[in-house]
């Protein structure tokens, strides 16, 4: 079977300017949300205990409430996790108290006041000084992994391109977290890890798009730069289809039957899987576009005569 | 013609068999064991095992076997009831002070993999349960008791040489020595600045009081610092050997932190407890002139006290206190004139003065060494839950004083060196210990790390499930060839995990998910080049050779831009993040090979020979 049998030929340039658009809206949105009411930032980040229950019964979360009410836990926050069993209960960091026991506390409390069996199935604590270091080291680890890609963009192909990937990289990076600040989603370890193989991802895509760009600027004897592009777009719009549905496919599958533990990773996945597409199409081209790029930029270097060869490649 | 040499095609089958052996022993269910382990002078040998196996046979205890492994026993049982019942029994079988009993699971790779060293993989603590503990040592602490102990030896040596100070006073990170004039400020900088070159030693300036400042140099302070982390390290594990703990980490992480992992831990506040309490030493004198055999029976002499040496015979020792561990600067492992291990122990000013006068008066009379820990128990007093310090303390060493001692001694009549080691790591531990904090806990109960597991592995083999049918239906042939490679991509992934020992856990297993999902990416991107040489009425043959040619360095470039992020994941790591990116990075380098060597060795089998061949694709 196959999905595009005949040569396609969309125009995808030609909407450059209105996707542009689209994307400058969405993309205004994202950091207006994410300066205005910033992220859900979990535990993980902002210190604070987790405690995941099972009951035998169906949990009655307003007694849980009012048990670790009555105990001085007032601001302990109880939720369902997953079915009507399970009880996710969030303690914020207390000064002034040993918060290492604090979730053996909570647990003795609980146990004393129920009169089914409790199972502790997951307690989460983080320091405060922790969580201030990991969203440092996450913070690093985004720049590093784009400062690396940055370079070996700009040594494989041109600077143009890396500027291209780069933009695309951080649109999609904007936008999942502009998702996840919107709907105040909780933006915990997992969701860094998650937003971190977005960049990857989302780079691999436009890297196979620019490989096919650069291949056909080679190719074409005529053809305006914004021509050239469309062709390449097209050709390779098969395989970019093909690649994100078998990907969504797992991530789906993630989602589904992956528990409730990763529900977040694979949201933010599915997230940046639909955005890395678009974006390679759109932004990555885009922008590459936009900055000029012509066929003799993309000639390899030949050295003839002696000539200089400019630091892009490019013969000068 | 496309075909592959024979080279090329024995590569892809060779590692094919190796991926196979060495994924293998996963497939295997674990045993249910006892472990026991030996702890001080505990030997596991045969002899121990039959004991075990003889009360097992009393109690009528089903076990499938019993085997020794190192410097372990396994016990081997087919369900966990029988492996809980089993512990009690071998638990009141052994004595305790020297073995660790734990629960633990056991692997049951045949004989024939395990001789190629094949084993299966590690499971995260999310995936087979237990408790991750990050915890800090407090290192200002560890400077100001370094700092304090100075201090006291100051005051000892401008004592003795009779340089008159005005007080001395511990401060952040230095003491201040405050002088009576600025000649004996001057004198006493000429003499400490000759006795401690690991401290810097300067006249404090603009000071009423004459005053000298004396702060760790950087070396020492580096010093001090580690020295506190692995003294501290020590402590834990010999610790946690009391938590009976089949497999613990005890790791350092960055330069003032510890890891601690507990596979299997369930009771985390015992555990909390444990690892939390603060050890002491004493010194002191034995009483020889009373009868221990009355002082069992009830009869103690008032000036004497019943204690427990290690072996578990009882022993009396004197109320009154030599000296106490605070005053210990140091102890290490060495070999006394006589060529046999002993413990060189250095006291500070105060204890080494304290020290001499007494063992002056007792040459000749035995002395003991008595560990105390005391732990924090919370104890239900009177309706309410209060927090109680419990003491345990236990005679460690018995030595006869042959001289009067002072500020350096040493500690003879050890058996061993490792005792040897064993006693200076005590005698640091319980003197210097700088306090600890736990900073970061991450439980995970048994259920939910068998719902990790259950939950993990569907997804895999659906998301995969779903793929495979995709790739069919849109490639036919090569969709299955895809699939094919993408099979031994699992495999070969497993068996990379499994080779290098690395541990799954599940932001692992849903870096292998996503794999799957990019695996495919590369075949996609080779079908499609294929298809599209069809397309411009290339042969067969030709569109076959072209289409991998072409797609090659666009795979290469895709794939080192993914491994730069998942490396920078990998670097960056904590636990989770880093389980993740160790799957992504197998993942990536596997997928290159199956998806491109693999691939391409059956085509070329299906059509490499022959000449006008019609592509299923």
């Amino acid at each position: 079977m196959q999905f595009l049998n005949k040569k396609t030929s969309f125009n995808f340039m030609g909407k450059r300017k209105i996707a542009a658009l689209f994307s400058a809206i969405l993309l205004l949105t994202a950091i207006s949300s994410l300066v205005m009411q910033g992220l859900n930032f979990g535990i993980d980040f902002t210190g604070g205990t987790m405690i995941e229950l099972a009951y035998e019964d169906t949990a009655n979360l307003n007694e849980i409430r009012g048990t670790l009410e009555s105990n001085g836990y007032d601001d302990a926050i109880v939720q369902n996790f997953g079915s009507v069993h399970e009880v996710l209960i969030r303690l914020p960091v207390i000064e002034s108290e040993n918060m290492a026991d604090l979730s053996n506390d909570v647990v003795a409390v609980l146990k004393t006041a129920s009169s089914t069996e409790i199972d502790v199935r997951r307690v989460e604590f983080v320091g405060p000084q922790v969580g201030e270091e990991l969203t440092e080291q996450g913070g690093l680890a985004m720049l590093y992994a784009l400062i690396g890609i940055l370079i070996y963009v700009s040594l494989r192909f041109e600077y143009r391109f890396a500027i291209g990937s780069v933009a695309a990289l951080v649109h999609d990076v904007l936008l999942t977290l502009g998702v996840f600040s919107v709907f105040q989603l909780e933006f915990d370890l997992t969701v860094l890890a998650a937003i971190l193989a977005i960049i990857g991802y989302s780079l691999n895509d436009t890297i196979v798009v620019f490989d096919r760009v650069r291949e056909t600027f080679l190719k074409m004897r005529k053809g305006g730069s914004e021509e050239i592009i469309n062709i390449a777009l097209n050709d390779t719009l098969s395989r970019t289809l093909m690649t994100s549905a078998t990907t969504l496919l797992v991530v789906i599958s993630l989602f589904v039957f992956g528990g409730e533990v990763i529900h977040a990773f694979s949201i933010a996945l599915l997230l940046g899987i639909v955005v890395g597409t678009y974006s390679s199409i759109y932004i990555a081209s885009n922008v590459v576009l936009a900055m000029g790029v012509s066929k003799a930029d993309l000639m390899p270097p030949v050295r003839e005569d002696g000539e200089e060869i400019g630091e892009d490649g490019s013969q000068v | 013609m496309n075909h592959y040499s024979a080279w090329k095609n024995s590569l892809v089958i060779a590692i094919i068999v190796i991926g196979g052996l060495f994924a293998a022993p996963n497939l295997f269910d674990d045993d249910f064991a006892v472990q026991v382990s030996a702890s001080r002078q505990g030997n596991v040998d045969l002899t121990l095992m039959s004991d075990i196996e003889a009360a097992l046979k009393a109690k009528s205890i089903d076990y499938k076997g019993a085997e020794l492994d190192g410097e372990r026993l396994l016990v081997r049982f087919s369900d966990a009831d029988a492996q809980l019942k089993a512990k009690d029994v071998i638990n009141s079988t052994v004595d305790n002070g020297n073995y660790i009993v734990a629960l633990n699971l056991a692997a049951t790779t045949p004989d024939w993999l395990a001789a190629f060293g094949a084993e299966p993989m590690n499971l995260g603590l999310d995936l087979r349960g237990g408790v991750h503990f990050l915890m800090e040592v407090d290192m200002d602490a560890a400077v100001k008791m370094a700092l304090n102990s100075y201090s006291s030896e100051f005051r000892t040596l401008l004592r003795d040489e009779k340089i008159r100070y005005k007080k001395i006073q511990v401060e952040a990170n230095k003491v201040i020595v405050g002088f009576r004039s600025i000649e004996h400020r001057d004198q006493a900088l000429v003499r400490m600045a000759r006795e401690y070159n690991q401290l810097d030693i300067v006249v404090l300036e603009e000071s009423v009081t004459p005053s000298l400042i004396a702060s760790l140099t950087e070396v020492s302070l580096r010093e001090t610092r580690l020295t506190a982390l692995q003294q501290n390290i020590v402590t834990l594990r010999n610790r946690i050997n009391e938590l009976g703990v089949a497999e613990p980490t005890v790791q350092q992480q960055g330069d003032n932190r510890i890891v601690v992992q507990l596979p299997g831990v369930q009771d985390t506040a015992q555990a909390k407890k444990i690892l939390g309490a603060t050890a002491t030493l004493e010194f002191r004198l034995v009483d020889n002139e009373h009868d221990v055999k009355d002082a069992l029976a009830g009869r103690v002499p008032a000036n004497s006290k019943l204690y427990q040496r290690r072996s578990g015979q009882a022993i009396l020792l004197n109320k009154r206190v030599m000296l106490t561990g605070e005053h210990i600067i140091n102890a290490a492992s060495t070999l006394d004139q006589n060529g046999s291990p002993a413990v060189s122990i250095t006291l500070d000013g105060k204890g080494a003065r304290a020290f001499s006068n007494v063992t002056r008066d007792n040459i000749g009379n035995p002395m003991a060494v008595v560990f105390i820990e005391s732990k924090a128990e919370t104890r239900e007093i009177g309706g309410k839950m209060v927090k109680v310090r419990r003491q345990m303390p236990e005679v460690i060493n018995v030595a006869t004083i042959r001289d009067q001692l002072s500020k350096k001694f040493q500690i003879t009549g050890l058996d061993s060196t490792t005792e040897a080691r064993d006693l200076a790591l005590l005698l640091r531990a319980g003197a210097l210990a700088a306090p600890i904090d736990i900073v970061e806990e991450r439980t995970v109960g048994p259920s939910l790390g068998q719902d990790n597991i259950d939950q993990g592995f569907n997804s895999v083999m659906i998301g995969f499930m779903f793929v495979l049918v995709f790739m069919v239906i849109w490639y036919r042939v090569f969709g299955a060839v895809a699939n094919l490679a993408l099979a031994l991509n699992l495999v070969l992934i497993v068996a990379l995990l499994s080779m290098l020992q690395a541990t799954l856990t599940l932001p692992g297993i849903a870096g292998i998910v996503l794999t799957v999902g990019m695996a495919v990416d590369a075949n996609v991107l080779i079908f499609e080049r294929i298809r599209e040489e069809l397309r411009v009425g290339n042969s067969p043959q030709a569109s076959i050779h072209a289409g991998y040619a072409k797609a090659f360095s666009t795979i290469a470039d895709a794939n080192i831009t993914t491994m730069i992020a998942a490396i920078v994941l990998f670097g960056f790591g904590t636990g989770a993040i880093k389980g993740f990116a160790v799957t992504l990075i197998f993942g990536i380098a596997t997928s290159m090979f199956t998806a491109i060597v693999g691939t391409r060795a059956v085509v070329n089998l299906i059509y490499g020979k022959k000449n006008k061949p019609k592509l299923s694709i």
